[in-house]
Parts: C-alpha cells; sequence; structure tokens
C-alpha cells in the first residue's frame, strides 16, 4: 500500500466517522422529538387524556322509574303499569322495513291496525329510534320470535312497563293519558332543563292529571354506570344509582259517582263538575263524551284517531276546563248576590211584571209569556223572573256586575290542577274594547247590559267556573281552589303530601245577603223551576236551573222540531245539605233543551248518589225530548 | 477442540447486541402477553419465531462477509425478479397486491429487497470504492428507484419509503455531498408540503393515502374511519401518565378501544400501562442498539461493511421511528411495525437477519484482528 493510498484510506476513513456522527445526531433528535411527544401526551396533557379514557370506558345506562299509580279518593285505582313483551323494530337498521313486517307477521300475529299505528309512530320519529310494532305479546309469541330471532337483526323483544286505565272511557278527560314523547315535548323537556331526566323514558303525560302532575308521577332517572369494550358491550356494571319511581296521586274524586253520572248522560253531549264546597276538591269531572285513553299509550292508530279527532261529538274536547257556554240563569243567582251586596234599591222593591221589560224602544221578553203581574226580589229567584233581572241589571249597571263576578272568577281560570282551563268571557267595556278591533264595534251599548243580567248576551263560563262559583256560595264566600288530587304519595317512604285546601279569597259578604241568595235557591228547589225534578229528596237542596240559548228564536214559539243541535243547552247548578254543603255542583247538557228537563235530573241522581248511596233508577224513558213534553208551564217558567 | 468449536460459532456474535436484543424480546413478550389479552397461543408462536429469528441472525453473523459480496448481486437480482412477478401475478389482499404464492407458502418479496438493496448498493460502491464520481450515485439512485418504484405501486407506501430510506443511507455514508442531501431535503419538504394539501396530493398518491395524510393532520374528520386509530391511539399513550396504568390493567387495550394492538399499534399498548417511564426505558434500548450498530459500522474494516452496518442501523431507527412516531400522531399511518416488539415473525426473521450482517461486519473486523 502506498503512502497515498493510505493517507486517502484515512480521510476516508474521517469522512466516514463524521457521517457516523451526524447520523447518531440525527437519531438523537428525533428521539428528543418523539420523547418531547411522549412528554407532552403523558405529563402535560395526561389529566385530559384521562377523562377520554374514562369516557371511552364507561356508559351511562338510563333505567327509568316506574310511573305513579293514580287512584280514586277510595283507593279504586285509574291508571296503573303492568309488564309486558312489546316487539320493537329499529328502522335504520332494516334494509326493506315492508319486507321484514312481513316476514315478522308469519311468526307473530300483526294486524293491520298494528301496522297502520306503526307507520304513524314512523312519521313522529326519528329512523334510528325503537319502536313497537306489536306490544303485549303472549309467552307463546315471545317463544316464537326468540327461536327466530337470528334471522331479525334490528328486531327485539322488550320487557317494558305499560300504562293502563282499568276503567277505559271513565273520567278519561279528567285523567288523561300518556303517549310517546315527540319533538315539541322534547323541546319543552330541554326548556324546563329536565331532559336529562327523560334518558329512556319514552312516555309522558299528555293532557289530563297525567299531564299536569307529570313532574310528580314521572320520578327520577336511574342510571348504571356500565364498562364497556369498543363494541359497546357492557362488560360490567361498576355503579348502580337506582331510579326513583314516580309518586302515587291519590284523587278528591270519588271514581263511582263519576261513573254514575257518565251513566246518567248516556250517550248525551255535556259535562258535570261536582266540588266539594269545604275543600276545593273535585268530586266529578264529567266531560262527554270520552274516549279511551289506552288508544293513546303507544301511538294511536290513524283509524282511531280520525273518528275522534273529527267527531262533530268533539270527543276529545275536555268540556269540564274548555267548554265555554252562556250560562243562562244559572247566573241569576251571582247577579242576587252582587244586587244585595251593592245594596241596589231594587232589591227592596216589588215590581210591576208585564212579561217584558222595555228598554229604550227596545222590547225584552220574557221566558214566562204574559209575566207574573208584579215581582219581589225573593220570588225572582224561584221563579227565574227574566223581566226582574233585566230591571237589576240596567240598574246595576255593567261595571258594578263585571267588578262583582270578577271576584267569583268569572273570565278568569279557576286555577284548577289541570292545564289548558278556559277562562270563559265576562263581559264588560274593557272586554269589549280588547276583544272588538273598531271603534264602533268597541263601545259597550248600555242595552247590551239588559240581556247580561239573565246569563246571555256576551257571557260565557266554562261548567268548572259555574261549579265553582256555587261551590263558594255554598260555602258562604270562602272559595278555594278547585283540584283534583288529593294526596301525592312517595311510594318507598310511604310520605303522604297532602294537597291542602287552598283559600282563594273569602267574600266581604253580609251574612244576612247570602243566606238570603241561598234560600232563593232553596226556593227553587222546594217550589220553583226544580222542585219537580227534587220531589221527595231527603235532604234540602239549593239550586238553580238555567238555560243556554244555542239559536235565537226571534220572537217565535219555540218549536220541538228544531234541529237537536241548535236546540238550548239545559243548566243546572246545585249544592247541599243546605246549612252544611258537603257537595256542590253544575252540569250542563248540550241540546238538552230547559234546565228543568236534562241537567236537574243528572244533579238529583247524583246528589241521591252521593249523599245517600242510592243508585239512581233507569230512566222509564230514554232521552230528554219526552220528558219534556210532560213538563207543566209552571217548572219551566223563566228558563 | 471444543473450545476451537466454541470459538468458531460464538465469536462472531457481537456480545452487546444480543444483550440488547435480548431485552427489547424480553420486554416485547411480556408486553404482548397483556396486549393479546393472554393469549399464550400467540406468545408460544412469538418465542418460536424469536428462536428461528435468532438462529437465523446466529447463521447469519457466521457468514464471512467474502460471502456477502458474492451474495450482494444475486440476492439484488431476485429480489427485483420477484417484484416484477408480484407485480405481474401476485395476490390481492386488502385491495393491495403485495403476495406472491410460491408452492404452498407465500411470500412478501418487498421484505427481501430490504436487506437486498442496501446490501447492493455497499457492494457498489465497494466495487468502486477507488474512483467513486456522481455517476455512480447517479446509477446507484436508478437501483434504488426501480424496486421502490415496483412497491410503491403495489401500493404499499411505508414499505416503499423505508427501503427507499435504507438505499439513501447507503449513498450517505458513501459520501454523498451534503450540497445535494441539503437539495433533497428541500424536495422532501416540498414533497410533504404536495402531500399535505389534498387537491395536490391526489395527483401523485392513491386517495386512501392522501386521506392517512390528512387524517394524520386532523383526526377529528374522520373520528370513526381512519382518525379512529390516531385517536385511540393518542388516548392510550396519554392516558399512561408518567408511570402508566401497570401491566395488564390498561383499560385502552383490554377494552378493545385499540386497533391492531398487538402488531403496528402495540406501542400505544407499552405507552398506556408503562407510562412515560416505559417509554423512555424503551427509547434508551433503541438507542443502545442502534449505537453498537454504529460503533460497528465505524469500526468495519471494509467500505462494503461500512456502508451496510450504517445503512442497517439507521434503517432500524427509522422503523422504530416512525412507528413510534405514527401511534403518538406525529406521523400519518403506515403499516410500519415496531421493530422487535410487535408481532409478526416475517418482520422479526428480517430484522435479526440484519443484526447478523452487523455482526458478520463485527465478527470479520475481530478476525482480522487476531
Amino acid at each position: 500500500m502506498s503512502q497515498g493510498e493510505i493517507k486517502n484510506q484515512h480521510r476516508e476513513r474521517y469522512a466516514f466517522q463524521l457521517r457516523i456522527i451526524a447520523a447518531a445526531l440525527f437519531v438523537l433528535s428525533l428521539f428528543t422529538l418523539l420523547f418531547g411527544r411522549f412528554f407532552w401526551l403523558q405529563a402535560v396533557q395526561h389529566d385530559k387524556y384521562m377523562t377520554l379514557a374514562e369516557q371511552n370506558r364507561i356508559s351511562l345506562v338510563p333505567i327509568p322509574p316506574s310511573r305513579g299509580i293514580i287512584r280514586d279518593k277510595n283507593g279504586v285505582i285509574l291508571a296503573h303499569n303492568f309488564s309486558a313483551y312489546t316487539l320493537e323494530i329499529t328502522p335504520s337498521k332494516q334494509a326493506n322495513l315492508d319486507e321484514t313486517i312481513e316476514r315478522l307477521s308469519s311468526i307473530v300475529e300483526i294486524t293491520a291496525k298494528d301496522k297502520r299505528r306503526f307507520k304513524k309512530l314512523r312519521e313522529e320519529t326519528k329512523d334510528f329510534e325503537t319502536l313497537p310494532i306489536r306490544t303485549r305479546l303472549s309467552d307463546e309469541e315471545v317463544a316464537r320470535f326468540a327461536a327466530n330471532s337470528y334471522r331479525f337483526p334490528g328486531v327485539e323483544i322488550k320487557a317494558r312497563l305499560f300504562r293502563h286505565y282499568p276503567l277505559g272511557e271513565i273520567a278519561s278527560h279528567l285523567i288523561g293519558y300518556i303517549g310517546r314523547i315527540n319533538g315539541k315535548d322534547l323541546e319543552q323537556l330541554d326548556e324546563d332543563g329536565v331532559l336529562a331526566n327523560y334518558r329512556g323514558t319514552d312516555h309522558l303525560g299528555k293532557i289530563g292529571i297525567e299531564q299536569s302532575y307529570e313532574r310528580q308521577l314521572h320520578g327520577k332517572t336511574g342510571f348504571e354506570e356500565v364498562e364497556i369494550d369498543s363494541g359497546g358491550r357492557a362488560v360490567r356494571t361498576l355503579r348502580r344509582t337506582p331510579p326513583i319511581p314516580g309518586s302515587d296521586l291519590t284523587l278528591s274524586v270519588d271514581i263511582k259517582l263519576q261513573q254514575v253520572v257518565e251513566d246518567l248522560f248516556d250517550k248525551r253531549r255535556g259535562s258535570l263538575v261536582a266540588i266539594d264546597p269545604r275543600t276545593g276538591g273535585l268530586l266529578a269531572m264529567v266531560s262527554k263524551p270520552g274516549f279511551d285513553p289506552n288508544l293513546f299509550v303507544d301511538g294511536i292508530d290513524p283509524l282511531s284517531w280520525n273518528e275522534l279527532n273529527t267527531s262533530p261529538d268533539k270527543p276529545l274536547l275536555n268540556r269540564a276546563i274548555r267548554g265555554e257556554y252562556p250560562p243562562g240563569s244559572t247566573f241569576k243567582p251571582f247577579m242576587a248576590m252582587a244586587a244585595l251586596e251593592g245594596d241596589f234599591p231594587l232589591t227592596r222593591q216589588t215590581i210591576s211584571d208585564p212579561g217584558y221589560f222595555m228598554y229604550g224602544n227596545n222590547k225584552f221578553r220574557d221566558s214566562h209569556a204574559g209575566g207574573y203581574g208584579s215581582m219581589s226580589f225573593d220570588r225572582s229567584i224561584i221563579v227565574s223572573s227574566d223581566t226582574y233581572f233585566y230591571q237589576l241589571a240596567v240598574q246595576m249597571g255593567i261595571d258594578n256586575i263585571a267588578k262583582f263576578m270578577k271576584t267569583l272568577d268569572f273570565g278568569s281560570p279557576t286555577g284548577v290542577d289541570l292545564n289548558g282551563e278556559r277562562a270563559g268571557i265576562l263581559p264588560s267595556p274593557e272586554w269589549k274594547k280588547k276583544r272588538f278591533k273598531t271603534p264602533a264595534t268597541q263601545k259597550w251599548y248600555s242595552g247590551e247590559t239588559v240581556s247580561i243580567g239573565i246569563g246571555q248576551g256576551y257571557n260565557s263560563y266554562t261548567p268548572i267556573q259555574m261549579a265553582h262559583a256555587t261551590a263558594t256560595l255554598a260555602n258562604r264566600g270562602v272559595m278555594f281552589r278547585p283540584h283534583a288530587v288529593n294526596k301525592i304519595i312517595d311510594p318507598i317512604t310511604g310520605i303522604v303530601t297532602m294537597v291542602e285546601p287552598q283559600p282563594v279569597r273569602t267574600m266581604a259578604w253580609k251574612n244576612e245577603n247570602t243566606e238570603r241568595v241561598i234560600r232563593g235557591m232553596a226556593g227553587v228547589i222546594r217550589e220553583g223551576t226544580g222542585a219537580r225534578t227534587f220531589a221527595g229528596a231527603n235532604y234540602i237542596a239549593a239550586g238553580k236551573t238555567g238555560t243556554a240559548q244555542v239559536y235565537s228564536l226571534k220572537g217565535s214559539k219555540y218549536n220541538k222540531n228544531i234541529s237537536e243541535r241548535l236546540r238550548d243547552h239545559s243548566w243546572f247548578i246545585v249544592f247541599a245539605p243546605v246549612d252544611k254543603p258537603t257537595i256542590a255542583l253544575a252540569v250542563i247538557v248540550e241540546n238538552g233543551g230547559f234546565g228543568a228537563q236534562a241537567a236537574a235530573p243528572i244533579a238529583r241522581q247524583a246528589l241521591d248518589f252521593y249523599l245517600n248511596g242510592k243508585l239512581p233508577t233507569p230512566p222509564k224513558t230514554s232521552g230528554a225530548a219526552s220528558s219534556a213534553s210532560n213538563a207543566t208551564t209552571e217548572e219551566i217558567v223563566g228558563d | 477442540m471444543i473450545k476451537h468449536l466454541w470459538t468458531r460459532f460464538i465469536r462472531p456474535i457481537d456480545s452487546w447486541l444480543l444483550l440488547f436484543t435480548c431485552l427489547v424480546l424480553l420486554l416485547s413478550t411480556v408486553l404482548l402477553f397483556s396486549a393479546s389479552n393472554r393469549d399464550m397461543d400467540m406468545i408460544i408462536n412469538k418465542v418460536t419465531f424469536m428462536g428461528i429469528a435468532l438462529t437465523v441472525m446466529w447463521l447469519v453473523a457466521n457468514t464471512s462477509q467474502q460471502t456477502l459480496i458474492r451474495l450482494a448481486v444475486p440476492a439484488y437480482i431476485v429480489g427485483l425478479l420477484l417484484l416484477i412477478a408480484v407485480a405481474l401475478f401476485g395476490d390481492i389482499s386488502h385491495g393491495a397486491r403485495r403476495w406472491l404464492h410460491i408452492g404452498v407458502t407465500k411470500i412478501q418479496p418487498s421484505e427481501l429487497m430490504k436487506l437486498a438493496l442496501p446490501m447492493m448498493l455497499a457492494w457498489y460502491f465497494h466495487h468502486f470504492e477507488i474512483s467513486i464520481r456522481w455517476k455512480h450515485y447517479l446509477f446507484a439512485s436508478l437501483l434504488i428507484i426501480v424496486p421502490v418504484g415496483l412497491i410503491m405501486k403495489q401500493p404499499d407506501l411505508g414499505t416503499s419509503l423505508l427501503i427507499a430510506s435504507s438505499g439513501f443511507y447507503v449513498l450517505f455514508f458513501a459520501g454523498l455531498s451534503w450540497k445535494f442531501i441539503g437539495l433533497m431535503g428541500a424536495a422532501g419538504g416540498g414533497l410533504a408540503y404536495v402531500v399535505m394539501h389534498w387537491n395536490s396530493c391526489v395527483q401523485i398518491l392513491h386517495e386512501y393515502q392522501c386521506r392517512r395524510v390528512a387524517t394524520m393532520l386532523d383526526p377529528m374528520q374522520d373520528p370513526l374511519g381512519a382518525g379512529y386509530h390516531i385517536i385511540q391511539g393518542t388516548i392510550a399513550i396519554g392516558s399512561g401518565g408518567i408511570f402508566g396504568k401497570g401491566w395488564l390493567n390498561g383499560t385502552q387495550t383490554h377494552l378493545d378501544f385499540i386497533p391492531e394492538r398487538t402488531t403496528d399499534f402495540i406501542f400505544a399498548v407499552f405507552g398506556e400501562e408503562f407510562g412515560l417511564l416505559g417509554n423512555a426505558i424503551l427509547l434508551v434500548l433503541y438507542l443502545l442498539l442502534i449505537g453498537r450498530g454504529l460503533v460497528i459500522a465505524n469500526n468495519a474494516s471494509t467500505l462494503f461493511g461500512r456502508l451496510l452496518a450504517g445503512a442497517i442501523t439507521l434503517t432500524f431507527f427509522t422503523y422504530a421511528f416512525v412507528n413510534m412516531g405514527m401511534v403518538s400522531g406525529i406521523l400519518p399511518v403506515v403499516g410500519v411495525p415496531l421493530p422487535l416488539v410487535s408481532y409478526g415473525g416475517t418482520s422479526m426473521v428480517s430484522l435479526l437477519t440484519g443484526f447478523g450482517l452487523l455482526m458478520s461486519v463485527q465478527g470479520d473486523r475481530k478476525l482480522m484482528k487476531s
């Protein structure tokens, strides 16, 4: 090897060594970079990734609570839950939904009704939700599906609690029903800040007590913390927070009374609200016709829905709190009360009664043609003299009437513990101003005051408002807020929360005035328009008949052949026993004719049942028309 | 006589390299037990392959450099022919044509090329040692581009880049000018820039490859698809903290959140269960292996030995860096196993064959000395 070659080799070795050092530095710097990255992830951001790992690992599975049971005052179950199997489909997991349903129907019976119901549910929900195609499967059907379940991905059997209303149509409006939570419900729940409590829950109360006591009935959703793997399968349970079941409700309603009244209504339309005047507790709240709330629980099928929704009888309307009717002569006791309290001269006078009242050039006719010749304050209630109350109204003036009636909650909701109550219309110049648009229609004409006196004109109230006012009168001016729920019972601790009677206000009525009006109402029962209906009662009641005009006769004679739906509504308000009233009620029978004709007999039988436990005798003739022809002139006077 | 045999067969084994290798292999076996959810079959399989690979390493270590020099060209040519065969008749699995059926078994010719290319290049520069000119680098580049191009077409971006880098390392140690390296670095930067932008990326790469890059830049774009690997891997490492969750206690691992947790993503398991401390230990073990490899290269008596040892060492480093980088979310997900740790016999055999080559280079020097 030459010297040069050796030198060359040395230079080469040196250059190579430099490259080795460069490579080592390269390796070191990149490993330092890696270590920096590890440090960043594992030391600096450790908490963040720890949380993420825990979130990965732990899943909260909601356990829905069981819904509270609703009972009447005697413990009769009105709404409860039972466990049953449902067959549920997740539409998003189906390639061909119709085909899947078709195949399913060869294993489990699926009726056309089920299919329609399912179709409607689908329209209302998102595809990834699991929807029931069949409910209440028999054990055999469950077994048959289980054996074939591998053929149906995305179809499963679930054990679920079902809401059931054992009495069906009875008190359907009052109890209400639950239905599947829809988009609007979700928004509302979110707004109320309780959405989290509804995880895992499919249903909530839609109307009635089911709706207004939703918070108490629902309970608190429990959670199970489960460790899951990446496939979402639960590996083990880490922690379990059991759900707290919803509270049970005991109503003040006597369901037997309710049932008796509903039977009395039979096919007729109308409403009855009975209140315990001492507490404001509802004893019965009837709205006819009703519906079967069980239809709604798992989605109503479109056919039944259309039938209910389009029926001219409006079975879905809760007439007791949403039906507004002119009160007719049942308004007179309150007018009388207002007049006495205002100490108007007419209450101390006897007027001449020619059978009509002239106001300006207008002639206001009395329904008792020809009149009684003369009429006193006390007599006017008993015979329901229109002429007297026309004059009384004019003397009092609309402002005095409106001011007094407002204290009885006419024209404002009674505050009953049900949602959707309507306020009715208490006519006054202020109301007219708000109601109408043009100055001409906004003006209050004094002639309009005249018919207000006999409960006609713009007057329009709900049955519960009438019952509420009657109860206040019965309770001698002490008004309680009407309520349907009496006790809220915690199902675990058994602690009972009583819904205390809530006095709304106490009227500053003179005792003698109250008793004078009540005497007049007792006279109605004893010798007046209600005498025939209440003949032979072993208790003393105080009441008033009423007839609400549906169609103005314009001076022509009342004609029995007039279309049924244009006939007058029949009203009756009553309370008993007169000295210490335990029940006050208002009844309206739509198109029932005179107050004494249709409404009063229902009231009589309801009182007989409530006070004596006497079941109504089956009616000799059905319908109202036949009894009307027997009514004497004396009985139907003034209505 | 026995002493002579002992010297003959054991002497070529580099004890440092063997020690560090065994430490990593021991660690990887412990880790696999956890990563596989205590699957004894996999452990047995791995230990068996360890035996095979160590035997191959010992055999290669006992091969003289002269034999290696003679084998370099044929190995390269066979490798190239097999790659062409794959391109023409290869099996398609997972959308890529990487496997070739030979009688009863399937082989992946790119594995062979991982060692054949640096050997070929080392031989080439060794052959023209006296008069290396720029044209030699040019021809060497051609030797690199042909197989790399074939593998890229399979498509297997990860392997092709690793093989290209192993070729480049030979050029680097052979004295490729710094200017040119700087130029290549700039070009590489430019390429990275192009690849990082979707519209320009799809012009030169497969769409799924571009998606991997895009996903690495923002894993949340596709959290259930391609981003899932990165997100879950990062969560596993990050949640490990300083000391880790402990062996067999990784929740990400044992609840199946880490995909491919015994193979490409085994490092996520390691990071989760052994923490920053464990990662540091692994980095140190790798550094010791690489350091020993560089020392061997430095001490090699021939240019062939120097170039081959240097390239094999840096390629080993590249494997480790790319795998840990991708699992910890700083490099795109390419199918590169963590050297000596990931489950997989072929990879282990080819890595230990590489170490056998290192030992052969080192052993040769020892013989010369004595």
